[in-house]
């Protein structure tokens, strides 16, 4: 007896909804594992890593807070990902839109109408879709892989915000700490309410709304898929594939970097050596895990926000490394990979003499 | 220090540099020969890197961690291989998910050891040829992963190029198609080369926390893994070309760090980013010739196989 794997004749609706849920299951199972050979009570772990997070309202913040940018930078990466161009380097985009959102507070900090923030804003836009525009164009100039060149691009770009803070962006009176000055009230997000959350997650809903539309009711979105699946059916329609590349980076080198300025100006309000937990890879898995669909993102954009928070919780109410939120993230990822399977193709038991049977009748 | 003491001592430090990069990369040329791209490099040799540390620690023998290091790598590909060759999955997402995971689990493994001293792994001379003058105390008084790496990329370069073996992996590769229809099993030639590459991102794993500096420290491969895949592409899928493409990067990445020691102007930083700004430069370079590019690279590379039965 073997299993094999059969080719659907279409996609299967049903497992397109189902195999994340599957997903989830899988790594509950396997984090339950982990826990116990940990030494802990993988209830009373699973409870404060998942459960414990939700009961307050200040960690619900939080949770928000930590979503916002996943969900802003996985929307982009779908585009990108749909139309079959590797923007692995999301972080690096996050890290230069933050920069340049932050030229104003650090460099004009006197500068305080309320035109400050707009163009914040723009400018943190700005500078994730220029650094986005580097691997784009070596791909379509050059033909250089994507996936290598926007990956370096990270460090690069970590090395420049490292460079900054610890030199010429360094706040003059912080006691030589490697930090800017701590942003004018001007130069910060608007808050929701009374806590942390700032308007950075309203960012992240309509960047869903408009890249939902933009995918499901415009010609753009059906060229963005046409020209992922089928290229050479999309070049015989008139479709342009550089023009893809470049739709597709500069959306989400344009997300990433609003993702980094509203971090810097909403939560962190100043610089530092580092201002992303990895965001900009942990969006990699938000976008797999929401099926490339802007909705279902919002929905993964939550989960995977909840587990840093969750790492944390458990950090301080088991004593639990944080460093398994990284694990868990992980293995999120392999799973919902691994039960994307399901959607193109179904299992079949067969003996092997059957098998060899069937093949002969073929 | 006379000048010739001054230049050995520099290229001692390229070869110990370099050497993670070679081992890494000579493991993947093999793995996209047979037409897989995997992504997950720098996932399995950080895993080989912190599972190398540990077992050292452990038994206090590196030969022992070296073996742990190799059998983790090894794990890790399978995972690679169970999701792309088995369940069809996307090969750059799994490799990127390999990745991740690795990150994770090395920093709860590692979570232990960050500060503990470790046991360095002692150079052997080879008797005679270490006698050598220059090259001898150069080349011939290395650790056994130096000795390794000459040794797998000779032996690379004659199973791939001048063995019946090489022949099927480089068939799989190029037409998964034919090597299928000749009762080749591509499944299983791709899993043996996953397999090697993972037992070679394991050892360049155990080179950087077992050599290149004898702790562990999270994050520690700093996108070594990236830059092995560059060299793959720089190399054009030719193990000598590898060779020379990683001690490239090696002198890179140190000349740098005497350039900083000399007190160059330049910020510390700007020149920290300077291996990773040269890997851009050698992608675009390498892939303005098109026709090159598209000679060489496997035809296969990133395909799912699908047996039709």
């Amino acid at each position: 007896m073997r299993i094999e794997l059969e080719k659907r004749a279409e996609h299967s609706q049903l497992m397109t909804v189902v195999s994340p849920l599957i997903a989830i299951g899988l790594t509950l199972v396997c984090g339950s594992i982990l826990f116990v050979s940990m030494g802990y009570n993988p209830i009373d772990a699973l409870y404060a890593y998942f459960i414990e997070p939700l009961t307050t309202s200040w960690s619900i913040e939080e949770l928000l807070v930590k979503a916002g940018p996943l969900v802003l930078i996985a929307v982009g990466l779908s585009v990108c990902f749909l139309s079959n161009s590797w923007n692995i380097g999301a972080e690096g985009q996050f890290t230069m839109g933050a920069l340049a959102g932050s030229i104003i507070p650090v460099l004009f900090y006197d500068f305080t109408s309320p035109l400050a923030l707009p163009l914040m804003i723009l400018m943190g836009i700005l500078g994730g879709m220029a650094w986005a525009s580097i691997p784009a164009f070596l791909k379509v100039r050059f033909g250089t892989n994507e996936i290598l060149t926007s990956l370096m691009l990270v460090y690069i770009a970590q090395y420049i915000l490292d460079f900054l803070v610890r030199g010429p962006w360094r706040d003059p009176d912080g006691f030589n700490f490697p930090e800017s000055r701590i942003f004018d009230a001007a130069h910060v997000l608007p808050k929701i309410g009374e806590g942390r959350l700032h308007i950075g997650m309203i960012f992240a809903v309509l960047a869903v709304l408009v890249v939902w539309w933009m995918l499901s009711r415009t010609l753009k979105g059906f060229e963005i898929k046409v020209m992922g699946e089928t290229p050479r059916a999309g070049r015989f329609a008139g479709f342009s594939s550089n023009g893809v590349v470049w739709f597709g980076f500069l959306v989400s080198g344009g997300l990433a970097g609003l993702a980094g300025m509203a971090e810097v100006s909403g939560s962190i309000e100043q610089l530092t050596p580092v201002i992303s937990p990895g965001y900009g890879f942990t969006a990699i898995i938000v976008a797999f895990l929401g099926r490339l669909n802007p909705i279902g993102i919002l929905f993964a954009g939550l989960l995977l926000g909840l587990s840093y928070i969750g790492g944390e919780s458990a950090q301080v109410s088991l004593g639990l490394t944080d460093k398994v939120t990284r694990v868990f993230q992980g293995m999120l990822l392999f799973f919902v990979l691994a039960c994307d399977t399901l959607i193109l193709y179904r299992f079949k038991f067969a003996s092997s003499a059957k098998s060899m049977k069937e093949a002969g009748n073929v | 220090m006379s000048d010739l003491s001054m230049i050995e001592a520099v290229l001692l430090t390229i070869i110990t540099a370099s050497t993670p990069l070679l081992l890494a990369a000579i493991g993947e040329l093999v793995v996209e020969r047979s037409g897989v791209l995997n992504l997950g490099v720098e996932g399995m040799m950080i895993v080989g890197a912190v599972m190398g540390f540990a077992a050292t620690q452990a038994t206090g023998s590196p030969y022992i961690g070296i073996v742990a290091a190799m059998i983790s790598g090894v794990a890790m590909s399978l995972l690679f291989g169970f999701l792309t060759l088995n369940l069809m999955a996307n090969q750059v997402a799994t490799g990127l998910a390999l990745t991740i995971l690795g990150l994770g689990l090395s920093g709860m493994i590692g979570e232990a050891f960050i500060g503990q001293p470790g046991i360095s792994l002692k150079p052997i001379a080879l008797p005679v040829l270490s006698a050598i003058p220059f090259v001898g105390p150069l080349l011939f008084n290395q650790d056994i992963l130096v000795y390794a790496s000459y040794g797998l990329v000779i032996a690379v370069y004659f199973v791939l190029f001048r063995s019946r073996t090489g022949l099927i992996i480089r068939a799989v590769g190029d037409n998964h198609g034919s090597a299928h229809s000749l009762g080749y099993s591509v499944i299983q030639v791709r899993y043996l080369a996953v397999m090697f590459g993972g037992a070679c991102s394991g050892l360049a794993g155990a080179y950087l926390s077992l050599i290149y500096t004898p702790q562990w420290v999270e994050g520690m491969t700093a996108g070594r893994g990236w830059i092995a895949l560059a060299l793959v592409v720089f190399a054009s899928w030719r193990p000598a070309r590898v060779l020379i493409g990683a001690y490239l990067f090696g002198a890179v990445s140190i000349l740098q760090f005497h350039a900083q020691a000399a007190g160059i102007g330049l910020p510390t930083q700007l020149m920290s980013a300077l291996p990773y700004l040269a890997t851009i430069i050698v992608l675009i370079m390498i892939s303005r010739n098109k026709t090159l590019a598209k000679v060489n690279t496997p035809a296969c590379l990133g395909k799912p196989f699908v047996p039709d039965r």
